[in-house]
């Protein structure tokens, strides 16, 4: 199998990670702060809706009754898209795509694209792969301008920059803007509102004259060749409305069959993600808008192999709102960095290691990074079943020998119970010597558990000697 | 072999034999009723924009106000925006014909437009560059968006808003002034689009 890559390194298992991640007392405090205020936020909007679960049953059905037909809505996609002036391109990986976008923004002559933030085109590396091909691309997401001002790597879906606190972005901009364009004013302050203003006036003028953008999208719709995208500060606008020529890089699960099924998205995306009933901007086109050249590529990119498997394709369902990130208790700890892909959290915990198979050690820890509290499945609006889709993937992990001799052990013990009954009256006599830890490759277990007490006599040996306590 | 056809034979070898789904919809549908104008008033404020409500003879001298208070002495007034509305403003009202340039746009003190569809819910206005919107750029560019919302225009719901546009039309869902949650996660008004959004809702 072709290893998918995921805009990131695979290094460290996902628990070395997190072993350095608590340690950053001032990360835990952002990460915190921060998801405190959106959890709560979510809530009272989603309380609000008298139909919140009917809208999340619609909205789990629709999606995988798109899935089951996905090559159906596909094909209807890009002839509806076709039909209304744009042109689509198919990719199969991450660099068939990164070639197109790279292809089609040379066509136009020009060196510089803005972005809009999007999911897709830092899964496979686009910013990186444009950069090689002379072509730079700037991200205009506020969130985003501040990972890439600060040659950092995002940590959460929604907002990648999540690990940062106000002071932190000020110095990131106080020290950076410059490089990329206008600096930021002398006098920035760590107010929100001035942070804010620092990033309209930086991106302005490179809103007003540059000439491609790149986008992804939250939805698209078959029937109509309708592409929707959802944001909050105006930037999303900018790209999509003022350059000549818009190239939008979406995964192939991000179809919906009808324009009517938007009246369930549009309701489960906005309360689910950013807590708002409904969030400031909300763009929709249909092909060539207002004259504009429109390319859509369709990236596969390793969704056809989750597409596959029966339990992991729910994960495919996701709408990327971030909801089962906000209210992780393992995320909240940990932060993104750790969960080492683009798509952290629980949702990246099922999503990284079926994209990107179960090659690494990190990769292979992912479906460890979890409680199986079961708080995630419960907020998402499209009702995935996280937990067992963990559950199953640790099935499939390939597991270290010392584990593996221990479970065939148990499973021959297990076997007989004349086997049982042997080794718990062995168990019984020999409870003196037995340790507080387990010796050798077996210590792992016992790291953060006590090995539990062995009893003086089985249950079954004391019911036979004293016939169930009558004697 | 294409990557269309790779992709397109690789989905349904994925789903040979996976049995499809019924989708029920048992959440509100369209009402089909008038939307609450008193609960759109106050859903578009919870966004810190700026509303206020008149009635069709006042609208006039409302829309003169408004702009005077905000000191707009160039507006943009796209095509088919009701000239009577603008009667007694004291501005100069520039037409997008031809085309403004983004930098022309940047250069006026607001935009003036109507809408295609008002939500009372979630305290969205829809524009779909009909009479009186103009194209996309003109209500984006601008630092100051003056909306005029007929009362026939706002919907109950979102499935209303849904049922009511034409997807073939570029729409912009405008909910509130431009705004971020990406520092803190905390709510921010102000960044690329128009920092102040004022409606005038038409009862």
């Amino acid at each position: 199998m072709s290893v998918t890559f995921l805009g990131m390194p695979a290094e460290r298992p996902f628990p070395r990670n997190a072993a350095r991640a608590v340690r950053d007392s001032q990360l835990r405090f952002n990460l915190r702060k921060a998801t405190r205020t959106i959890r709560a936020r979510r809530a009272s909007v989603v309380a609000e809706a008298p139909d919140w679960a009917e809208l999340r049953e619609a909205g789990r059905a629709i999606k995988e009754h798109t899935l089951r037909n996905l090559d159906r809505y596909l094909v209807r996609l890009e002839e509806a898209v076709t039909a209304a002036g744009g042109h689509v391109h198919w990719a199969a990986d991450g660099d068939e795509a990164n070639r197109i976008v790279a292809g089609l923004v040379k066509a136009t002559g020009e060196t510089e694209v803005v972005k809009v933030k999007s999911m897709a085109t830092q899964e496979i590396g686009l910013n990186e792969a444009l950069h090689e091909q002379g072509i730079t691309a700037y991200e205009t997401d506020l969130a985003e301008l501040i990972v890439q001002l600060g040659d950092d790597r995002p940590s959460h879906i929604l907002v990648p920059a999540i690990h940062r606190n106000r002071a932190e972005i000020r110095e990131i901009f106080a020290e950076h803007m410059a490089g990329w364009g206008r600096p930021a004013p002398g006098d920035l302050t760590d107010e929100p509102a001035a942070l804010a203003e620092a990033a309209r006036l930086h991106l302005r003028e490179r809103f007003l004259k540059t000439k491609v953008a790149i986008s992804g999208a939250n939805f698209a719709i078959a029937e109509t060749g309708t592409l929707v995208v959802l944001e909050s500060e105006g930037n999303g606008r900018m790209c999509l409305t003022l350059p000549r020529t818009l190239i939008s890089v979406v995964g192939i699960e991000k179809v919906l069959p009808a324009w009517r099924d938007l009246e369930v998205f549009l309701q489960l995306l906005p309360r689910s993600s950013t807590g708002e009933r409904m969030n400031p901007y909300t763009s929709m086109w249909t092909g060539a808008a207002e004259g504009q050249e429109f390319h859509l590529v369709l990236l596969d990119n390793g969704r056809t192999g989750v597409l596959a498997d029966e339990v992991g394709r729910q994960a495919l369902r996701c709408i990327r709102c971030s909801a089962c990130l906000n209210v992780c208790p393992v995320y909240e700890r940990t932060g993104g960095h750790a969960y080492g892909s683009v798509y952290p959290g629980p949702i990246g915990a099922i999503l990284t290691p079926q994209l990107r198979g179960m090659g690494s050690e990190l990769d292979r820890s992912l479906p460890y990074a979890s409680s199986l509290c079961g708080a995630c499945y419960e907020v998402c609006p499209v009702a995935i079943d996280i937990p067992s889709v963990l559950v199953d993937l640790r099935a499939r992990a390939p597991h270290p020998w010392p584990e593996r001799a221990g479970m065939a052990a148990a499973g021959w013990v297990f076997e007989r119970s004349g086997r049982l009954a042997r080794l718990q009256r062995a168990g019984g006599r020999l409870r003196r010597l037995m340790p507080r830890r387990l010796p050798g490759p077996l210590g792992g277990w016992t790291d953060t558990r006590d090995l539990p007490e062995v009893p003086k006599e089985s249950f079954r040996d004391w019911w036979d000697r004293t016939d169930g306590g009558r004697r | 072999m294409s990557s269309r056809d790779l992709i397109l034979g690789r989905v349904r070898r994925a789903l040979a034999g996976v049995p499809d789904v019924e989708i029920t919809r048992a959440y509100r549908g369209p009402s089909d009723k008038p939307g609450d104008i008193r609960l759109f008033e106050e859903r578009v404020r919870d966004y810190r924009a700026v509303v206020h409500l008149v009635d069709e003879p006042g609208v006039a001298e409302r829309v003169a106000r408004s702009l005077a208070e905000r000191g707009a002495r160039r507006v943009v007034v796209p095509a088919g925006f009701p000239a009577p509305w603008l009667a007694a403003a004291d501005v100069e009202a520039v037409a997008d014909d031809p085309p403004l340039s983004a930098a022309e746009l940047d250069a006026v003190d607001g935009v003036i437009t109507t809408c295609a569809v008002a939500i009372a819910e979630t305290g969205t206005i829809v524009l779909d560059a009909g009479p009186g919107q103009g194209r996309r750029a003109l209500t984006l560019v601008p630092d100051y968006h003056l909306c005029v919302v007929r009362a026939a225009e706002v919907v109950a719901n979102v499935p209303d808003a849904v049922a009511r546009l034409v997807p073939a039309r570029p729409l912009t869902w405008i909910s509130g002034p431009s705004a971020t949650s990406d520092i803190e996660l905390n709510r921010v008004e102000g960044v690329h689009g128009p920092r102040t959004l004022e409606v005038l809702i038409v009862t």
